[in-house]
């Protein structure tokens, strides 16, 4: 009974910021409206019993989108004049596209409540003892859907390499000026979130946890650090190789052990049974590195040091 | 317990569809996208969640979901900060040509 009553306060309540992020006047309130969804979300996450994707939206899907959007928005005019007109509820096309849409969703919910659903986890669970690692996200993720993966990584190079392509980096204006406590405090907590991270990273192979919650971690923690004016490093000459380099190494290092299975089991994207494990372990490190990485470079919204 | 979470994500697809065709912002259609996403997500995991036991390959897919809509989240926010750079830019040359 009280488990039903927080769900459904969990449901209005997520909604209500959904509403609030798509038509409240100000965008300023939308995006904050966005953040706080976010968080909500991911405790809807853990209800559902899906704690890794509850870590990972908490850091990337509140932390790191609601960064970007508030440093956009920072860069933008005219934020605060009325975004949203009001809704046309009397003119007859809007009127008649909402009845359909409507329509379509209660169709969409008879739909999903009767949904048959097989799941895959029999067959999961009956390759976990191959798989090299214990927790079956890992498992999925890491080894048995170990494409998907690889994808991705390159997704989010080619955002990046997108992004870099546009124009030089703006210098985000250090509040560290008005704020002198800023890099005190970004000092002091980056060590917690290194802690932090290097422990989702370990844990990651037999309990939620693993590469993604831990590189969203490391680079909410990297853009606080370039909040407080210490991303200098960032924009000297000197390192943009060891950037770039840090920047392909995930995908570099995911396509290596893709193609050493090709020449040890004859197999694109076969691990050997054998090293399983380590290479889910470097394969981790590397893309939890880059993935930081790769969401500080988003941050920049421009190529450094050109 | 799962049948409200999914006329919730069912819900804020119809939402989150009203904002991103009637916005006029772009940033308010970038964060009626990403509520979509997140909408759409939430059916995956539901979907998981009433398997006969818990199902990881709905949530590995999320998870690859979510870095990926961060990943577009990025890039059009910054075709917007260029667009809205260029736009300006524009607006001046126009103003001293005058």
């Amino acid at each position: 009974m009280l488990a039903l009553l927080l769900d459904s306060l969990l449901a209005v309540g997520t909604f209500w910021l959904a509403w609030q992020t798509l038509f409240a006047v100000s965008l300023f309130r939308g995006v904050v409206s966005f953040m706080v969804f976010g968080l909500l979300i991911s405790l809807a996450w853990i209800r559902l019993q899906a704690p890794d994707i509850a870590l990972a939206e908490a850091a990337i899907g509140t932390g790191v989108t609601g960064a970007l959007l508030l440093s956009a928005l920072g860069r933008l005019e005219d934020t605060d004049s009325p975004s949203f007109r009001r809704l046309p509820w009397f003119s007859p096309l809007f009127l008649s596209t909402v009845i359909l849409l409507g329509l379509m969703c209660l169709s969409l919910v008879l739909v999903v409540l009767e949904l048959p659903t097989p799941g895959l986890s029999p067959v999961v669970e009956a390759k976990m003892p191959l798989a090299g690692a214990s927790h079956p996200v890992t498992a999925v993720l890491l080894n048995f859907r170990g494409f998907d993966t690889l994808l991705e990584i390159a997704v989010m190079l080619s955002a990046v390499i997108f992004i870099w392509s546009l124009g030089p980096a703006v210098i985000p204006k250090t509040p560290s000026a008005q704020l002198p406590g800023l890099p005190a405090l970004a000092a002091l907590l980056n060590p917690v979130f290194l802690l932090v991270a290097a422990y989702l990273l370990w844990r990651g192979s037999h309990a939620p946890g693993g590469a993604f919650p831990a590189g969203a971690i490391l680079g909410a923690g990297g853009i606080l650090m370039l909040l407080a004016g210490r991303g200098g490093w960032m924009q000297r000459d000197q390192h943009q190789g060891l950037l770039r380099l840090l920047l392909v190494a995930g995908l570099a290092l995911f396509l290596l052990v893709a193609l050493s299975g090709v020449i040890i089991t004859g197999i694109f994207f076969q691990l050997s049974q054998a090293w399983a494990s380590e290479l889910i372990v470097l394969i981790e490190i590397g893309t939890a590195l880059s993935i930081a990485l790769m969401l500080m470079a988003f941050y920049l919204y421009g190529e450094p040091a050109s | 317990m799962t049948d409200i979470y999914a006329i919730l994500a069912v819900a804020l697809t119809g939402l989150a569809l009203v904002g991103l065709f009637t916005a006029q912002n772009l940033m308010r259609r970038l964060l009626a996208l990403n509520v979509l996403g997140s909408a759409v997500f939430m059916l995956l995991v539901v979907v998981a969640r009433k398997a006969d036991s818990l199902d990881p390959v709905p949530h590995a897919m999320v998870l690859t979901g979510i870095v990926v809509s961060v990943s577009t989240t990025a890039v059009a926010l910054a075709l917007i900060l260029y667009a809205a750079d260029a736009r300006t830019q524009n607006s001046n040359q126009r103003v001293e040509h005058e």
